[in-house]
């Protein structure tokens, strides 16, 4: 499962020295052109899916762009675009190139941040653009013109911009012509396909990528080594897999998950002191947190501009302004304890910041109800210390091997807690890192934080709460028919999460329709009524609640039911005879003439009321002019 | 409020052989009447010390017998002398244990058969004290009338035995039989029996702040349609945190007897561009980002379009335990019970969470815990098998992340990672030693530090610190307790028991601070870890003595270093060894330069490398050297470094300079031209 837009880069060069862990590029943000082929067979029809019959090759294009540019404005805003066609009629571009047309919105660069606008205007291009943009391939014999090379050198001038140490920049280029240069022949052809190579070598020369999206999917269709193997400087193995990579990329750029990325990025640095003077230096990171829509920001809803809040400390018995209190309080023994603030930091400050090992426990005493919030994991790191990333790594493998948790104190001052560190192996899939080397640190509960609600609810009578071996063999049969394979946490995205993005999209774009968001977290209700599953869990009833459970249940609902039901009538019938005994004691219409319902209590008049059913709500002054209304006064 | 008080009883062993433990026992027990104090306060409290010199309780002056009994304070209300008397408890000189009848007797005569269970009586014993004589040919019948008075009146009973020396001769079947008896106890009534044997867990050993459990859900496990479980789900875990704090405002006048002292908050919304205009709370509006633009919605818009998933709990399967990592729990721990008196609910759980247990399996459920509620938790259920008869089995259910909570950051392999960085045999086998030997869960004694019975040390503190102020004003904030420090330091004693694994640990791996990198001052912390540091290297033998057998290049002199190492002529390996030396330190230096403060020092390095290659004839490793350094970092932040090292005029060794050389002087000249 990737997410990232491109994970590995899969034309970037890795230099493989033994530089290794302190070498790693960072950066913070992506610059991307998308170029996107717009000659006239771009728009022949699809035969392959008779369904959608004015589907081309140039929506399928423009739909992926799209919600690329939908992901990227909420996961990287800080991203840039620029959206580039070539092979067109018209041309708009800074170095004024034929057959090149960048498309833009008003109030944003040809390569800026995406805007709302910019998406809406650019999804609906495709009724403008036969009579705007135009389509129109451009290499033709005798024309000398090369639309391709062309639009290399726009894209590549859009991301002059930026220096390429913070910006990963990069050019994804749409088409379906395996070979551009088909139709011309002899030395113009050579001359233009050694022209447009040098073109892209030049790019990649600058640290730019060059990223190809065919979008015919078959090998036969697109040929990469006709043209492309040799533009995109590919060897024999990248071409053969070439297809393969595209189509997943094609698939992951339309049915990408909504989520904020987070740079990687290191909590604080720690001193892990192990015993008797050794310490070593280790750094933290928080790679599971829970996500929340991203902050918000309070507005004036006159004007829609923001907010800034202030805030004043105002004396409760006098009045008067305060600034910035310095003493605190707490009623104890009904007295006022009054702490100054420097006394409670110095009461908070028990710890020195370090992670304090304690010692070594074998894994199963660490329960499963040991956790209060989520893990923090911890990298050694040589950049303090050198030498910690050795001993880290030798600690890591004993306790990996020998099954034993690490007991550490964690004195951080906001709170300082006893924890576990647990070792966890590197774990990884074909190309990707599941689960990165080093440990784990779980917050541990004090005593005062474990609750025991189940002695509390321990009840006199004596039910026998224990399975028996049969029962037990029931349940292991039903495991075997619901059983998820390779669930892993990632499996589900976070449906409130993905609706919230969801929601604010359509807001944010105008659409007329609320999208529907699939919740996958909802159990397979069909799947669970497979006849097998249905056996296993007859039988697992049958053998813990016994054949009859229905039966009884209907019954003693019944029972409940009914019981309940005569004791409200029961009931009704007393408070309706108190009631009407109540309102009969009061003169209502006199009582109303003269202004005396005010001196009525609240029970009184909602006695009128319920007689007369109405409303009981609201305040005494309500009540009465409710039943003024009635009386029609 | 008195719906929910509860009447607590203490029993407290006050005997000789308790008296070491008796300073935790009253930190624990005025901790417990305190917390009353601040969360409970209609709480009825009462004492009963036994093991005492003198006599002096009801059932003594009425019947005779129960000798040795104090009850030091009668049922009533906490209050702060409780506190104080709990702090000071007298040493006994004799043994007993009728305490428990002496307890009960003190609610009984208070509250008959009224007040049913919110009655609790907390012992605290050793059990080393032997039941008295005349009591011991009738124990049976005796614990038989105690059991049955005891669940009339639903007392519960929570016993806190202290494991001490049970070496000593005759003690250990005393103990036994005590234990044996308060066995009984349990099987009739409420009984909770804890173990506890060190100092640091007596004073976790039993919960000071008492929380009527609330259910956070009562409904159904929903197994698909087909079937449903009735379950009651409760907190299991939930971080108590500092009690926060009031701001304190002492500007009323002293003669104001009704002052609240009390600071309100005030807050004010102002135009961001116009800061006099102010916005009234009504009038403000929700704004999400949206790209570089902020787009309000109000909150009546979402409501009409926020999703609002259904409440109930519904499985979605089974799987195998190793599929959950164990550091994907996300928050604090909930309990799914099955619905109290529900037979069936009770044998269903107990038979999945039996059925999990024996074949390592968990269930992933989906939890919609109330209505209105605006997001699922998916959550796992693992089994918790109850020892009791009397506890059904239940699961623990804890949060897991959804795939947007999971950062994807990547991190190099420990495996791919340089040889300096891999433990070799000698070292793995230290490290091996130490995970083994710093053990504390040793098979046979009781586990230290287990979270069900180690106290917070900061809110210890703090409790501790608001009773001194209570008695005195002005108290100051006393230094940590020891008691505390046993919980953030490790065991002195652990520590010099293996006193030879951590020196053996301490000499195979050689730690030293990082002085290339500039650190940002005013971290103290790393400072006094260079003290320490430096003193190691002091005095570890094989430094400073042995410069000659094991030569290295060091950050002080790296040059001469180098030489050195050239200058050595009893083998050949030597200038190999010196070459990756300088090699390795050039390139460490470079790449730990922080805005190029490492480059005159790399630059003499690098010139004294390209001598040293021409003396000895060796041109290639550096030529390589200087053809990586161009490829490596030609395009990041240290090109500056290869500029400057083309105005230094370093450039490949030509065949003019060593035969070996595949290097022209032209070749030599372009590469400085190509930088």
């Amino acid at each position: 499962m990737t997410m990232e837009m491109d994970p590995e880069g899969f034309f970037r060069e890795y230099s493989d020295d033994e530089n290794d862990f302190n070498q790693e590029k960072e950066s913070t943000k992506e610059f991307i052109v998308y170029l996107i082929d717009a000659s006239p067979k771009m728009f022949a029809p699809l035969d392959r899916d008779l369904n959608k019959k004015n589907e081309t090759h140039f929506h399928v294009a423009l739909a992926s762009v799209v919600s690329s540019l939908k992901n990227q404005i909420i996961s990287h805003t800080y991203d840039e675009v620029a959206i580039c066609f070539f092979n067109t009629k018209e041309k708009k571009n800074l170095q004024d190139l034929n057959g090149v047309y960048v498309f833009n919105v008003n109030e944003r660069d040809f390569l800026d941040r995406p805007t709302a606008r910019l998406i809406k205007e650019f999804d609906c291009i495709n009724e403008k653009f036969s009579s705007q943009i135009g389509s129109h391939y451009g290499i033709i014999s005798g024309s000398h013109e090369n639309p391709l090379y062309n639009g290399l050198w726009v894209a590549q001038a859009l991301l002059r911009k930026g220096s390429n140490k913070t910006v990963d920049k990069r050019i994804i280029l749409f088409t379906n012509e395996d070979d551009p240069f088909g139709n011309i022949i002899g030395p113009t052809k050579a001359d233009m396909i050694r022209m447009t190579i040098q073109r892209a070598k030049d790019i990649r020369d600058l640290d730019l990528s060059i990223d190809l999206l065919p979008l015919s999917r078959t090998e036969d269709k697109f040929n990469v080594s006709t043209f492309y193997a040799d533009l995109l400087d590919l060897d024999d193995n990248e071409v053969s897999q070439f297809i393969t990579y595209a189509v997943e990329r094609m698939d992951d750029m339309s049915n990408q998950l909504r989520k904020r990325m987070h740079k990687k990025r290191k909590l604080r640095t720690l001193v892990f002191s192990i015993a008797n003077g050794i310490s070593i230096g280790v750094n933290t990171y928080a790679l599971i947190r829970p996500t929340k829509p991203g902050s918000i920001t309070w507005l004036d809803s006159i004007s829609n501009r923001p907010i800034k809040t202030e805030r004043s400390f105002i004396c409760s018995d006098t009045g008067a302004l305060i600034q910035g209190p310095s003493q605190k309080f707490s009623v104890y023994k009904s007295e006022n304890i009054v702490f100054s603030v420097e006394e409670l930091s110095e009461l908070k400050n028990i710890c020195n910041g370090q992670l304090h090992l304690l010692g070594f426990k074998p894994l199963s005493c660490l329960k499963d109800y040991h956790n209060l919030k989520p893990s923090t994991f911890i990298f050694p790191s040589d950049d303090e210390v050198v030498g910690s990333t050795l001993i880290f790594i030798a600690l890591h493998q004993s306790m990996l091997r020998l099954k034993r948790f690490a007991l550490a104190f964690l004195g951080i001052s906001s709170n300082p807690r006893i924890v576990a560190l647990v070792a966890q192996a590197e774990i990884s899939s074909s190309n990707c890192q599941m689960e990165p080397p080093g440990m784990h640190i779980i917050y541990l509960p004090y005593t005062i934080d474990i609750r025991h609600p189940e002695e509390s609810i321990i009840d006199d009578a004596a039910v026998r709460t224990k399975a028996t071996d049969d029962q037990i063999q029931k349940a292991l049969s039903l495991f075997k028919k619901i059983y998820l394979k390779d669930f892993s946490v990632c499996q589900f995205s976070n449906p409130a999460l993905q609706n919230h993005y969801a929601i604010l999209q359509a807001i944010a774009l105008d659409e007329n329709e609320m999208p529907e968001v699939e919740d996958e977290t909802l159990p397979d209700v069909e799947g669970m009524l497979r006849s097998s599953i249905v056996d296993a869990m007859n039988e697992f009833k049958n053998a813990v609640y016994g054949e009859n459970h229905d039966q009884e249940e209907y019954e003693s609902i019944e029972t409940k039911k009914s019981a309940t039901d005569t004791l409200k009538k029961r009931k009704n019938n007393a408070v309706s005879e108190n009631l009407l005994h109540q309102y009969s004691a009061f003169e209502w219409e006199d009582l109303a003439e003269n202004g005396k319902l005010k001196h009525l209590t609240v029970v009184q008049l909602k006695c009128y009321l319920t007689v007369h059913d109405l409303p009981l709500s609201g305040k005494k002054e309500v009540l009465i002019s409710r039943i003024l209304t009635h009386m029609n006064k | 409020m008195a719906r929910n008080k509860e009447t607590l009883v203490l029993l407290l062993d006050v005997g000789p052989s308790m008296h070491n433990f008796l300073p935790e026992i009253e930190k624990l027990c005025s901790r417990l009447v305190q917390m009353k104090l601040v969360f409970n306060k209609n709480d009825e409290v009462g004492v009963v010390l036994f093991g005492t010199h003198d006599t002096d309780n009801d059932l003594a002056n009425e019947i005779g017998g129960y000798q040795n009994l104090v009850v030091s304070q009668r049922l009533k209300v906490v209050n702060g002398d409780a506190v104080q008397s709990l702090e000071n408890l007298p040493r006994g000189t004799t043994n007993v244990l009728d305490a428990i009848v002496v307890g009960m007797d003190m609610l009984i005569k208070k509250y008959g058969v009224t007040n049913k269970g919110k009655q609790r009586i907390c012992l605290i014993t050793n059990a080393m004290s032997p039941v008295k004589e005349p009591y011991d040919n009738a124990q049976q019948d005796q614990v038989d009338i105690i059991s049955t008075k005891m669940k009339e009146s639903r007392m519960k009973l929570e016993c806190v035995i202290i494991k001490g020396n049970k070496n000593e001769a005759g003690i250990h079947i005393i103990v036994d039989k005590n234990e044996r008896l308060l066995q009984k106890f349990s099987m009739k009534t409420t009984t909770k029996i804890v173990h506890v044997g060190n100092p640091t867990s007596i004073l976790g050993a039993i919960r000071t702040r008492r929380i009527a459990p609330v259910t956070i859900f009562r409904g159904d496990l929903e197994m698909g349609t087909l079937m449903k479980i009735k379950i009651w789900v409760y907190k299991k875990t939930s971080e108590e945190k500092l009690p926060t704090l009031k701001y304190f405002t002492d500007k009323a006048p002293p003669s104001d007897k009704f002052a609240t002292h009390e600071i309100k908050v005030d807050y004010l919304h102002k135009c961001f561009d116009d800061p006099n205009k102010v916005v009234p709370p009504e009038q403000r509006i929700k704004g999400y980002r949206y790209g570089p633009q902020v787009i309000p919605i109000s909150s009546d818009e979402w409501d009409t379009v926020k999703f609002k998933p259904e409440k109930g709990v519904k499985l979605l399967g089974f799987t195998d335990a190793s599929n959950i990592m164990r550091h994907h729990f996300m928050k604090d721990v909930n309990i799914f019970l099955p619905e109290p008196g529900n037979q069936k609910a009770s044998i269903a759980v107990s038979a999945i969470a039996r059925g999990m247990k024996e074949t390592n399996k968990v269930a992933i459920v989906r939890c919609v815990w109330r209505n209105g509620q605006e997001n699922v938790v998916i959550g796992v259920l693992t089994p918790n098998i109850s020892s009791s008869d009397k506890i059904p089995d239940s699961f623990y259910f804890n949060a897991l992340p959804f795939a947007e909570d999971v950062r994807e950051f990547q991190f190099p392999s420990f495996s791919k990672l340089r040889p300096v960085y891999q433990p070799n045999a000698k070292q793995q086998e230290a490290a091996d030693a130490l995970v083994k030997m710093l053990d504390l869960a040793p098979s046979g004694s009781e586990e230290s530090l287990n979270p069900d019975f180690t106290i917070n040390p900061l809110l210890e503190r703090y409790y501790h610190f608001l009773e001194l102020k209570s008695r005195k004003n002005d108290a100051e904030l006393p230094p940590l307790d020891a008691s505390l420090k046993r919980i953030m330091e490790p065991d002195p004693d652990l520590l010099s028991q293996n006193q030879a694994i951590i020196d053996n640990f301490r000499s195979l791996f050689e730690l030293k601070i990082n002085t290339k990198k500039r650190r940002v001052s005013g971290k103290k912390v790393w400072e006094d870890i260079d003290t320490v540091l430096n003193e190691t290297d002091y005095k570890t033998p094989n430094n400073a003595s042995n410069e000659l057998a094991v030569p290295r290049i060091g950050d002080l002199d790296p040059v001469k270093d180098f030489e050195t190492m050239l200058e050595r002529r009893d083998s050949s390996e030597w200038i190999i060894k010196a070459i990756e030396c300088m090699k390795n330190y050039i390139f460490n230096i470079l790449e730990s330069s922080y805005d190029g403060d490492t480059f005159p020092k790399a630059i003499e390095c690098l010139k004294s490398f390209r001598k040293g290659c021409i003396v000895e004839q060796e041109p290639k490793p550096f030529n390589q050297f200087l053809y990586n350094l161009h490829k490596i970092w030609g395009k990041t932040d240290l090109c500056n470094f290869i500029n400057l090292m083309a105005f230094e005029g370093i450039t490949l060794i030509n065949k003019k300079e060593a035969v070996d050389s595949d290097a022209t002087e032209e070749e030599a000249k372009l590469f400085l031209k190509r930088i």
